[in-house]
């Protein structure tokens, strides 16, 4: 009788789960689908203490404790400009539950377990293992912990394949002897090697797509969890979690033209020399506050372009405020948005929203490119590959065939940049230098301060 | 194989296909809420933690399942908050002007 409870439970658990998920695809309904999924969640717990195996709570209530006691601040106090982060270390938790699990369930039936199952479990702490310290140096990186730029040496592809076969070849042997105590274990530290090596040589510009392979990779280690142990919630739950991070992964992929061997493979800025060409004769205009504001005022469209220097000065709060200010002189402000913008996927949209932008002013790439050719100003805030012509154009750039956002359609342009170094990829960029361009040096919330104030001066 | 793996494998590739039909349709304006809200979910493997701290089966492997059920709740306590914390900012044009004119 429990046991129709549990499941239950669980299916009930499951629907709710992928209600949850379905509300998402509209703004309106997101927030209530998902307090839903939070009610299967609980559904699922307290089913699951009914379980037959469970025979004492002393463990399972310290780990509960701990655990609210650590995510509680987690959920509420983290600011939305560190959401890359905050994102990267869950995946490291939930990497690490599934890890862990996979340990005790080898500990006590490594010496029953079926070929299939050895399968499934080995498959569980291969995928926890690599995303755990996948996800903890994506995060040391974002939190600047350690270099963000990519470290690179050399033969570290033929390292990293061969860590990988060898690994590989672990979970083989594993599966076949699972007696192998030494080898699983071996196998759990390789794993733990690969996360990494992976990691290491990936640019803070590649990070959507890292973020959204860890992703995955942690709702894998979920579903062979699932596996493992019989139990279809968590095959479910992990799937969608897969699904999701996979998608992401492609869109975020597509969005830079780059297939997700290139992004784990190819380190970016591998070839400087073929980039400084451009920038010999060509001349920047820089332009004041005053002149700037101007523009902007007298404007009757304006298409703002957020990128990461906006998330690094924190700079969303001022944006909302010189676009209101815009919209009181009459005219209309929108916002282009690429994909890969930021650190992970929709990092912009979240740190707008935040600042009180209201949603129906947020333009994915496709809907607004065709809208720049009308727009009198292109303010762009902190962005750099995703407004460079170079992807169009420029065969040898290593961004050729990018998509990119049409700023340079626009009548005018007006950059706001700390000053004229690269950006993370290390690639000039064209659109500084033509002729409608105009530079606002400096930080870019201290600028847009000076905007706001030079605007409501007019 | 028993017949329960293949039924288990019918699971996975049915919720893989459910999953990928519906994220098709988020939109990129939430796809940083979606990875919090897949965050929480995968904090399912509490299920499987909870079973691992609570059989008897000896201080090491008690010790490793109460981790493993800590390291997922931060994930459902965290993951769950923070999703709603980011939904509740998403609000359109109408909705906002209200509570903001006052201030001007």
């Amino acid at each position: 009788m429990t046991e129709y409870i549990i499941q239950a439970a669980y299916l009930a658990a499951s629907i709710l789960f992928i209600l949850g998920l379905k509300s998402l695809t509209r703004p309106d309904s997101a927030r209530r689908g998902m307090q839903q999924a939070a009610v299967g969640m609980l559904l699922a717990i307290v089913g699951t203490l009914l379980h037959h195996e469970i025979v004492r709570y002393d463990w399972i209530i310290g780990g509960l404790v701990v655990g609210t006691v650590i995510g509680i601040p987690l959920g509420f106090m983290v600011p939305m400009t560190a959401m890359p982060q905050r994102i990267a270390i869950s995946h490291m938790f939930g990497a690490l539950a599934a890890t862990l699990v996979g340990i005790v369930e080898y500990r006590e039936a490594a010496g029953s377990i079926d070929t299939v199952r050895m399968g499934a479990l080995g498959f569980e702490v291969l995928f926890g293992a690599l995303t755990v310290t996948g996800s903890f140096m994506a995060f040391g990186k974002l939190q600047e912990l350690v270099p963000g730029r990519p470290v690179t040496y050399p033969g570290q592809n033929a390292v990293n394949i061969a860590l990988f076969v060898t690994t590989i070849g672990m979970l083989v042997y594993v599966v076949l002897h699972p007696l192998a105590a030494g080898v699983f274990y071996a196998m759990i530290g390789f794993a733990f090697l690969i996360g990494i090596f992976m990691v290491l040589p990936i640019g803070g510009a590649d990070m959507p797509v890292v973020i959204s392979l860890l992703n995955s990779y942690a709702g894998l280690a979920s579903s062979a969890t699932g596996f493992a142990i019989g139990n279809n919630v968590l095959i479910i739950a992990g799937a969608l979690d897969g699904a999701s991070g996979f998608l992401l992964s492609v869109l975020m992929s597509k969005a830079m033209n780059r297939s997700f061997g290139n992004v784990l493979f190819g380190a970016f800025g591998g070839s400087p020399a073929a980039t400084v060409k451009t920038t010999e004769g060509l001349v920047v205009r820089p332009i004041g506050a005053d002149d700037a504001a101007l523009q902007l005022a007298y404007a009757k469209l304006v298409i703002v372009v957020p990128g990461y220097g906006m998330a690094v000065a924190q700079a969303q709060h001022q944006v909302r405020e010189l676009a209101t200010l815009i919209e009181k002189h009459g005219g209309e402000v929108k916002y282009a948005i690429h994909p890969v913008a930021g650190r992970m996927p929709g990092h912009m949209n979240v740190l707008l929203a935040e600042a009180d932008v209201p949603y129906d002013r947020l333009y994915d790439m496709d809907e607004i490119n065709d809208e720049f050719e009308r727009a009198d100003v292109g303010l762009v805030i902190g962005a750099n590959d995703v407004v460079n012509p170079a992807a169009r154009t420029d065969k040898g750039s290593p961004i050729y065939g990018m998509p990119i956002l049409n700023v340079d359609k626009a009548h005018s342009i007006i950059v706001l940049k700390r000053s004229m170094n690269p950006g993370f990829a290390g690639i000039e960029n064209e659109l500084f230098y033509d002729p409608k361009t105009s530079m606002l040096f400096g930080d870019a919330k201290t600028s847009l301060t000076r905007l706001v104030a030079a605007v409501k001066n007019l | 194989m028993t017949p329960l793996d293949v039924v288990e494998i019918y699971v996975f590739v049915l919720a893989a296909f459910v999953g990928y039909q519906v994220i098709t349709r988020v939109p990129p304006l939430l796809h940083t809420p979606l990875m919090s809200a897949t965050n929480a979910i995968s904090g399912i493997s509490l299920v499987g933690s909870l079973v691992a701290a609570g059989s008897n089966h000896g201080t090491l492997s008690a010790l490793l399942g109460a981790i493993a059920v800590a390291s997922a709740t931060i994930n459902v306590v965290g993951g769950f908050i923070i999703t709603d914390r980011m939904l509740k900012m998403f609000r359109r044009a109408d909705k906002i002007e209200r509570p903001a004119a006052p201030r001007g």
